[in-house]
């Protein structure tokens, strides 16, 4: 399956027992992945870092909680701008990481839903045309970012095929829901609302779902498919209902699998650049982390830059570990599993 | 306020997506779609707006931005991107827009100084001591000279880097913008400008491409972008770029590590604003954007600009950062090359005279 | 097939579910790039796709994907057998720090890498910088400096804005395809057939290219396929290290971004039907190839 490199199952056990390495081709070839792998990830990696904290750990800091000065300091008209600036550029980077947090709250969901339903048509049955179904399924892999974005600017733009019902309509935003008090009766509301779909969070949240789209759908695949229909038929022919069967048998059979596709899902749906840009319209507002990284590195602020990048790089290192935990379990569940499938 | 309990009583509906009218916002927002190097004067400019806007009417306003190359901006407007005002980098981008029907014809007059509150110019900054001695146009033509401008296709700022190394190795004919006197000099040339031969000068044509051709090592698709690369990344010896720009990176970079240097002569540049009018109608936008970029030509406004290094249109104001802004004598786009869409069609256009120097040799 | 068919239910609903959502988020937006492009007519769209600025950086697209597929095909392959097959300090963590740039935002990739390769850069002045460390390091002992300066100016590597960086980064985003598409099947893969051939006097090299290799080949051609065709797409990581001239070292997707600025959205429209008319095939290539490989195994 073309889904094989997110295939769930890529824990490395002990060393295998196999024959003896030859001395000299081990020591070369450790040598050369060893270097590779630094000069391409862990440098990188390390130097994100070192310019993150360029300006010590108070700068990194600053760059979220600019510096309150004591309330008696008598504070100059520049440094009064420049206090005020720090406040309104750590404002937007919250922003910016709540609007990625909210996008993905909506993707990864969305993408579970359909990467089961998918997974579940595509491996249990047969059925022409499915070999295509599967590659279509994977089409959002390969298509540019640069394609994903601008696919829905010809969809939803004002001259786009549904341009003119799409910015004529308004929304509100569901994550502006604030506590406004009693004092005119209900005591939520929300404080924003969006009018047309292109260049607003909602076009975000579009072609964030195009760029995850195939993640949970293929790393189910594989593992569905191998696992067969037996265990299925057998609660079927017990009673069990579709549902039941389901809930109780498919999905915890393929629980290490779901996971690691979400989180894929999720580390793809916050790092996500080029697509998110092209429908940005590189409004403030519709910041997420990424964008907002790229203004403030034309801002010349480097070190916020690699600071909110470093943010997204310990969640990766976090989704990393995250991974790691699962395939251990994963590890140690299989034997199980492979008990239970056999009878 | 009925716009408030609407807003309450979708909060009561929780309806995640409602269609038009359902909900309206707890303040007034505006969106000022602009070209790059102006992210920090229209936030400086927005609060300050917000504070006079509050004290007047005693309503909120929040100015939004959004900023890019101008060429794109303008297409994100066109696609559907809600601008109340636009502040772009060229009428050109704006007369598209208008060409799009979302911007009644006639915006020149709309504000004063054909709808543009400040001028600039284009200039050099080149690294601290001017090493390799860059004083003028003709020596971006010494060999080994690495000149960094952003790509003329996308960038405004770069458009008019262009239009400035052209108009200068053409020997176009300048004023001194300083005095009444001069200003009316350089309109009525400009009125009675008929043809141009400008656009048919060999010397300026293989200059320009030349310069493009072996001098350009990078062309990023922005004016800050290109500023990136020459300040941060540290490519090439003289940026082309927005005068205002370069004080910036100055300013940003701190004094000790470059130069601006100032040619013989350069281009005026006038960018434009203008009230997106189908938005603004729309939104019912329509008082707050005028009453924002009217406020553009107040003293206290012009003050800012002339503080962030943009030519004021206001005498008081210019003359108090003359030290900074100096005397150089400009040629106008208008008497030079005929307007924006005459020099848009014959050197930016798909297959115009910029695509021509970059044709692969096969 | 047919039998199970009838038993397992879902079928219509997960089915339905299925291509209604792939429509709507998928397809249909595909087909509206279709359909711009399609105003054009025949001849016209010929003359976008071909013109020499666009032909050009669909050949640096195509030059720089395949060379860093080709890059990736080779040390993903070593990096996954090293990993699989032997044992050295903090395997575990050089394992875990694979799947790193799936998760790095592109842009953030590319800053890096230009900031990294740039001429005063840790790798683009890397023989400079390292007589500095290694001074400084000296210096701290006592010792004067070990290494003349200069004596290491030989050793940099300034690819920011050159088709070398644009390469580079291109490595970045597809290695995880590869490395962690051959990985699975080197850890099922079963030694005693090894053992059995080194038995019978086969030589390592012999029986890698002999009994392991062709076991692996389908697995490692879809990872270097999938990184390839995920290099020809990239944008974010590349137009941060490019020079991007026209005709030089603009990729395809800039020129799309390119034609977009100039209000030119059919032939931007143009271009990414090409795009994605050859990451299609790429696909359909891989899932053929796969099925092939699943089938030859089952006869075999």
């Amino acid at each position: 399956m073309a889904g094989a490199p997110i295939a769930a199952k890529t824990a490395l056990g002990p060393i295998k027992p196999a024959p003896p390495p030859h001395p000299v081709a081990r020591t070369v070839l450790v040598t050369l992945a060893v270097s590779f792998l630094t000069i391409f990830i862990l440098v990188p990696l390390v130097n994100v870092f070192v310019q993150a904290f360029a300006k010590g750990l108070d700068g990194y800091l600053a760059v979220f909680w600019p510096p309150q000065p004591a309330p008696e300091q008598v504070l100059s008209v520049v440094q009064q701008r420049k206090l005020a600036e720090a406040a309104v550029q750590a404002g937007r980077t919250w922003h910016a990481i709540g609007l990625t947090l909210s996008v993905a709250a909506i993707v990864v969901p969305l993408n579970i839903c359909f990467g089961l339903a998918a997974a579940w048509a595509t491996t249990k049955f047969n059925f022409r045309g499915r070999a295509l179904l599967i590659s279509l399924i994977d089409l959002p892999f390969s298509v540019s970012p640069v394609v994903a974005g601008l696919v829905f600017v010809l969809l939803l733009g004002r001259n786009g095929i549904f341009g003119d019902w799409a910015t004529h309509l308004t929304w509100i935003d569901p994550f502006s829901l604030r506590w406004v008090g009693f004092e005119a009766g209900f005591p939520l509301a929300f404080e924003r609302d969006y009018s047309g779909v292109i260049f607003t969070p909602l076009a975000i949240v579009l072609a964030s779902v195009f760029v995850t789209f195939p993640f949970v759908a293929r790393s189910l695949t594989p593992l569905m498919e191998s696992q067969g229909t037996d265990e299925e038929l057998a609660a079927l022919s017990l009673g069990a209902s579709g549902w039941r069967t389901f809930f109780k048998i498919t999905v915890p059979n393929v629980k290490w699998a779901l996971l690691y596709g979400v989180i894929l899902c999720t580390a793809r749906a916050f790092g996500e650049f080029g697509a998110v840009s092209v429908v940005s319209g590189h409004v403030d507002v519709n910041d997420t982390m990424p964008l907002r990284i790229e203004k403030l590195w034309n801002e010349y602020n480097n070190q916020a830059a690699f600071t909110v990048a470093s943010v997204l790089a310990l969640l990766a290192v976090f989704t990393l570990v995250a991974k790691a935990a699962i395939e251990w379990k994963a590890a140690r569940d299989l034997p199980q599993n492979q008990g239970h499938s056999s009878q | 306020m009925s716009s408030r309990l609407k807003t309450r009583l979708a909060g009561v509906a929780l309806g995640l997506i409602a269609l038009a009218g359902a909900a309206a916002a707890a303040e007034v927002r505006l969106l000022n779609v602009s070209y790059d190097p102006t992210r920090e004067l229209y936030a400086v400019i927005g609060q300050n707006f917000a504070a006079k806007w509050k004290a007047q009417t005693g309503d909120k306003v929040t100015v939004e931005l959004s900023n890019g190359g101008s060429g794109k901006q303008a297409r994100s407007v066109i696609d559907g991107l809600n601008a109340d005002v636009v502040t772009l980098a060229l009428g050109w981008d704006v007369t598209a827009i208008e060409k799009a029907g979302l911007i009644n014809s006639g915006w020149q007059n709309k504000f004063p100084n054909h709808a543009s509150p400040y001028t600039s110019t284009i200039a050099f900054l080149v690294r601290k001591g001017n090493p390799k001695g860059i004083k003028d146009w003709s020596d971006l033509l010494r060999p080994g000279v690495e000149v960094i401008t952003a790509n003329p296709k996308t960038s405004g700022g770069a458009r008019w880097s262009f239009l400035s190394l052209w108009g200068a190795f053409a020997k176009a004919r300048t004023h001194d913008f300083t005095t009444a006197a001069g200003q009316a000099e350089a309109k009525a040339a400009a009125d009675a400008a008929k043809d141009f031969p400008i656009y048919n000068d060999a010397e300026a044509r293989g200059k320009v491409s030349e310069i493009f051709n072996k001098h350009v090592p990078v062309l990023d698709a922005g004016a800050r972008g290109s500023t990136v690369t020459f300040a941060q990344k540290q490519i090439g010896d003289v940026l082309l770029n927005w005068e205002n720009e370069l004080w910036l990176a100055k300013d940003e970079f701190g004094a000790d590590k470059f130069d601006i240097v100032y040619p013989s002569t350069s281009i005026l540049t006038e960018p434009p604003v203008a009230v997106v009018d189908k938005v603004v109608d729309q939104r019912g936008t329509r008082k707050v954007a005028e009453a924002y970029l009217s406020y553009l030509y107040t003293p206290e406004a012009q003050d800012v600009i002339g503080q962030l290094h943009y030519r004021p249109r206001d005498v008081a104001a210019l003359n108090k950062y003359s030290a900074e802004l100096p005397k150089i004598p400009f040629f106008t786009i208008d008497e030079t090359y005929g307007g924006w869409a005459k020099a848009q069609a014959t050197f930016f256009a798909d297959g115009g005279i910029f695509d021509q120097f970059y044709k692969p040799a096969n | 097939m047919s039998r199970t068919h009838r038993v397992i239910p879902g079928l219509p609903l997960t089915l339905g579910y299925t291509l209604f959502y792939l429509s709507a988020l998928v397809l249909l937006p595909l087909a509206a790039l279709a359909l711009k492009a399609g105003q054009m007519s025949a001849p016209e769209f010929f003359r976008v796709i071909t013109d020499p600025v666009v032909t050009a950086s669909l050949r640096l697209t195509f030059f720089a994907s395949t060379l860093a597929a080709l890059i990736n095909a080779v040390f993903g392959l070593i990096v996954a057998w090293s990993l699989v097959r032997y044992d050295f300090p903090l395997r575990r963590l050089f394992d875990a720090v694979i799947d790193f740039p799936f998760a790095l935002p592109t842009a953030v990739a590319g800053l890096t890498f230009a900031n990294l390769f740039l001429k005063d850069g840790w790798l683009g002045g890397f023989g400079p910088r390292l007589v500095e460390g290694v001074n400084a390091l000296a210096g701290l002992t006592g010792a004067g400096p070990l290494l003349p300066s200069g004596a290491l100016d030989w050793l940099t590597f300034p690819y920011t804005g050159q088709t070398g960086g644009i390469v580079i980064v291109l490595v970045f985003v597809g290695l995880p395809f590869v490395v962690r598409t051959v990985q699975p099947v080197l850890l099922e893969w079963d030694p005693e057939y090894e053992i059995a051939a080194r038995s019978l006097g086969a030589k390592p090299a012999t029986i890698f290219a002999r009994v392991i290799f062709p076991e692996i080949a389908p697995a490692w051609v879809s990872g270097v396929a999938l990184a390839f065709a995920r290099a020809v797409g990239e944008y974010g990581s590349v137009i941060f290290i490019a020079a991007n001239i026209p005709g030089r070292s603009q990729i395809a997707p800039l020129q799309i971004v390119t034609r977009l600025d100039d209000f030119q959205y059919a032939q931007a429209s143009a271009i990414g039907v090409v795009l994605l008319a050859i990451s299609l095939l790429i696909l359909l290539v891989i899932n053929g190839l796969e099925s092939f490989s699943r089938r030859h195994e089952r006869t075999a």
